[in-house]
């Protein structure tokens, strides 16, 4: 435990200070942390056995719930358009979970394949609302009242994110290691256990999609903001699988894990961007099966420097 | 005897083509000891199956306490208070023993708030204090998947245990433990059922077993019960003896 | 609508159908086999459909016979399961087996992110076409409608011989009733001296075929582009649920349901052609909620 909490120290003071002498890493890096949250959304399910080839629709969502907002000048203001861009993919999760949580594995899988899918479909065929495949542009908002240059507005929002990523990985840890996340790692382990005391798994399932639903969604607020612009891409099977392979190459053992995981994600993707631009899913695909494979811990397993068992018991970072 | 906490009436069930469940009917009354005895392949672990909601009847019905519980889910009646082990122990294989008694607790006690973490529960001490009564304290914090049958059976026990039910039914709580241990672990069972006044409902193979700790034997043939009784008057019937025990008169 | 369309309609449907039967039942027999469900599947029906087409066309420059496009297709078909199929089973699948489900749906996830982008480097992201033997087999007429006798018979002959056959290969051959025993109860099958892998590679093999049947048969009717794998995959899940596993006969109706399906849906609002799919998987399993391979059995404990 001693030993998380200071990697988790020094992962918070290095990504705090990054910015101050790379200024060219603000975005890079705000973009990592809202890939993380999905990924750390991803990872709360995976702890069920679960996956979800789907997410993207909560991080289009509120992406595009914050371009609507802000293009309609509504709360033109970054600090309430991400909570409330965050509560519509959380309201949306809340809709979505009661359908999908009564369902397992491959149907759970394809379902949020699907739904997310169907989104993607309609972003780009309702062209004269959404813009079509072009997207839509989102215009800078006030940063707590304030008009900021970009610059500064880059820096200030990554600083309010890596807030937000800390409390919610907090959060996470804990809910981990109360009964709630121990019932959630009983859907994987014996449901029908689950079930003979008295608690129903879909409840403890639907409680995690929220939690989810929430994440991603929370992770979608932000990069609309930081990137000014916003695509169907958000939504697209390629994009949730993005979210799938950050979680596992960052591990699960803790909830550091997807943020890492995330962090050497843009670091792939910026070598890729030279060596391989073709196929870097393909790159993607062939590092996924290496990590489970070889490192079925992820990234944190080996910076934990734990087997993936024992560290899974701590939950935390 | 007091009053009847649990009626089952006339169940039926059909797998294919087995009957499974064949007009199976029982009375349990508060505080009995009832043993479920038969071979292989009577209905037996079904018949507990259909009783607590895993399975539901094609006709029949259970009653428990007054209410009818025929078509509630095994969620819905282990809420009601009855308990349940099982012939295969379902526990959570990768987390320590202590987890998965403070699961039930926290069940039990509906504390459900994401800020506490498990190991806190107020009431913790009472799950350590559970292990211990069935003598593996020790294992506490040992991953399930490690332990050998015989303990994962007990732990089994201690699970529904700690959902303090006021039935539980037990199928063949003694199957993984050693001849020489069956009497010990039987005795502390027994121990703590008469210390919470829980009703009891065992399957179980081992006549010595059953002659000892039970006060009403059921025996169980193609999906219903044959013949019932007390322990002397069954195990000396003599049919039950050729079919059940194997022993000729 | 006029009754014309919907005549078309139908046989479009009966067209397609015949295809999502093929990938389909490959689908559904590596899972009742292996227990896996190959994410990656769809994949296997794009890369048939570009080796086909590739073929067609090199026989076209190659100025020989247009009848010898449909060996070509078939030739196809085998060499896309056998080489790509079975390169997936040796490598990856083998590490896999028994192994926690979620592990497995990743695996098979990433030979689908694989196998996506390798198209798109061996093929290029242009439009394929190799209509050749469908324009050679000409047209019938129906009820006044000119329709091509590739999509109108050849198609569904072709899924008609493989349900025939499968059926044939699974309850008469020796071979095809050790896939049957290992599916049924995968230990006393080995214990009765079935070599389990080699029942898992040649399935695998076997239904990765299949797949790249179904795409090679669509190859003389569409242009290819990237990304056809994942639609494919979606709907062949979804034919594989409704019908249930290794039901053959209930893929060939569930397909049908959902040709028909979709191409009435195509002529009713063609801007949402690839959204069908997923429409039609979650309406499917929102009906029937208990996990579709429909043989639900409660566990024994
Ligand atoms: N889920 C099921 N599906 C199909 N058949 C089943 C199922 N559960 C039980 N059966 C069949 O029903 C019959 C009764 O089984 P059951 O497990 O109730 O017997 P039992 O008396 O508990 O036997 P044992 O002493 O071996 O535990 C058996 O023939 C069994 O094969
Ligand atoms: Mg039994």
């Amino acid at each position: 435990m001693a030993r998380q909490l200071v990697f988790g120290a020094a992962l918070i003071a290095a990504l705090a200070v990054f910015p101050l002498f790379s200024p060219w890493s603000t975005v890079i890096l705000t973009v990592a942390l809202c890939e993380g949250l999905a990924a750390l959304g991803i990872m709360v399910l995976l702890r069920a056995g679960q996956v979800s080839f789907g997410h993207g629709l909560f991080f289009s969502f509120s992406a595009y719930a914050v371009a609507f907002m802000a293009a309609a000048k509504v709360g033109h203001e970054a600090l309430v358009l991400i909570p409330v861009g965050m509560a519509a993919s959380g309201l949306l999760a809340a809709i979505v979970g009661l359908f999908v949580v009564r369902y397992r594995a491959i149907f759970f899988g394809m379902l949020n394949l699907a739904i997310s899918m169907v989104f993607f479909s309609l972003l780009e065929k309702l062209f004269s609302i959404t813009g079509g495949a072009d997207g839509k542009r989102v215009p800078r908002p006030t940063f707590a009242g304030v008009e900021f240059g970009r610059e500064q507005f880059e820096l200030a929002t990554f600083y309010v994110t890596l807030v937000l990523c800390i409390l919610a990985a907090l959060f996470v840890a804990r809910y981990l290691l109360s009964p709630g996340g121990k019932a959630l790692e009983a859907i994987k382990s014996n449901e029908t256990r689950l079930e003979y005391l008295g608690v129903s798994p879909r409840k403890v399932l639907y409680g995690a999609y929220l939690l989810s639903g929430l994440l991603a969604g929370l992770g979608g607020a932000i990069i609309a903001l930081v990137s000014g612009h916003v695509t169907p891409e958000l939504a697209y099977w390629v994009r949730s699988g993005e979210f799938v392979f950050i979680a596992i190459l960052g591990g699960i053992g803790g909830v550091a894990g997807p943020f890492l995981g995330a962090l050497m994600f843009q670091i792939i993707r910026g070598y890729a961007a030279v060596y391989a631009p073709e196929t870097w899913h393909a790159v993607l695909g062939v590092m996924l099966l290496v990590i489970i494979f070889f490192a079925p811990a992820g990234l944190y397993g080996i910076v934990a420097g734990k087997g993936g068992k024992a560290q899974r018991e701590e939950g935390g970072r | 005897m007091s009053g009847v906490i649990l009626e089952a009436d006339d169940l039926h069930l059909r797998f294919g083509g087995v009957q499974a469940a064949n007009g199976a009917s029982l009375k349990v009354a508060a505080n009995e000891r009832i043993a479920i005895i038969g071979p292989n392949g009577a209905g037996k672990t079904t018949f507990i199956n259909l009783c607590t909601g895993y399975l539901k009847p094609q006709s029949g019905r259970v009653v428990f306490n007054g209410q009818d519980v025929t078509r509630l889910s095994p969620r819905a009646i282990t809420r009601l208070g009855v308990g349940r082990s099982f012939q295969i122990p379902q526990l959570f294989l990768d987390n320590t023993v202590i987890d998965n008694l403070l699961l039930a607790l926290s069940a039990r006690e509906g504390s459900w708030s994401p800020f506490t973490p498990m190991l806190r529960h107020p009431k913790a001490e009472e799950m350590w204090a559970l292990l211990d009564l069935v003598g593996l304290k020790e294992t506490g914090n040992r991953i399930v998947r490690e332990l050998p049958e015989g303990m994962r059976k007990l732990i089994d026990i201690a699970v529904a245990l700690a959902l303090e039910p006021k039935l539980i039914f037990m199928d063949e709580p003694t199957s993984g433990v050693s001849s020489t241990e069956k009497f010990q672990v039987m005795d502390t069972l027994t121990r703590v059922l008469d210390a919470r006044a829980t009703t009891a409902v065992f399957v179980e193979h081992d006549m010595d077993v059953v002659a000892r700790y039970a006060n009403r034997v059921a025996v169980w043939a193609g999906g219903r019960i044959a013949h019932q009784g007390t322990p002397e008057e069954i195990l000396n019937h003599p049919e039950v003896r050729e079919t059940v025990i194997g022993v000729g008169v | 609508m006029p009754p014309e369309m919907l005549l078309l309609a139908a046989l479009d449907g009966l067209a397609y159908g015949s295809l999502i039967f093929l990938v389909a039942v490959g689908l559904s027999l590596i899972f009742g086999v292996l227990g896996i469900v190959n994410v990656a599947h769809g994949s296997f029906y794009a890369i048939g459909a570009y080796v086909a087409a590739a073929g067609v066309l090199a026989l076209g420059a190659a100025g020989l016979p247009t009848w010898l496009a449909f060996p070509t297709l078939l030739i196809a078909a085998a060499l896309v399961g056998i080489l790509v199929g079975g390169l997936v089973e040796i490598a990856l699948l083998r590490r896999v087996y028994g192994k926690e489900e979620v592990l497995q749906l990743i695996v098979t996830f990433a030979v689908f992110m694989i196998l996506e982008d390798a198209q798109k480097v061996v093929f290029g992201v242009q439009p394929y076409f190799a209509n050749a033997p469908m324009n050679w087999l000409g047209t019938v007429e129906v009820f006044g409608i000119f329709y091509t006798t590739y999509q109108l018979i050849l198609m569904p002959l072709v899924a008609l011989a493989v349900l025939v056959g499968l059926r044939f290969f699974l309850r008469r051959t020796s071979f095809g009733r050790a896939i049957v025993a290992v599916t049924q109860d995968r230990e006393a099958a080995t214990a009765m001296g079935i070599d389990a892998a080699r029942v898992y590679l040649i399935t695998f093999i076997i239904g990765a075929s299949l797949a790249a049947l179904g795409g090679a048969l669509a190859s003389a009717t569409t242009s290819l582009t990237p990304g056809i794998g994942a639609g494919t995959l979606v709907l062949s899940f979804a034919v594989a649920a409704i019908a249930g596993l290794g039901r053959i006969e209930g893929a060939a109706v569930a397909a049908l349901l959902i040709g028909l399906g979709r191409s009435a849906a195509v002529y009713f609002a063609p801007e949402f052609d690839v959204l069908i799919p997923y429409l039609i998987m979650m309406v499917v399993l929102l009906v029937r909620p208990q996990g579709l391979f429909s043989t639900v059995q409660t566990r024994k404990v």
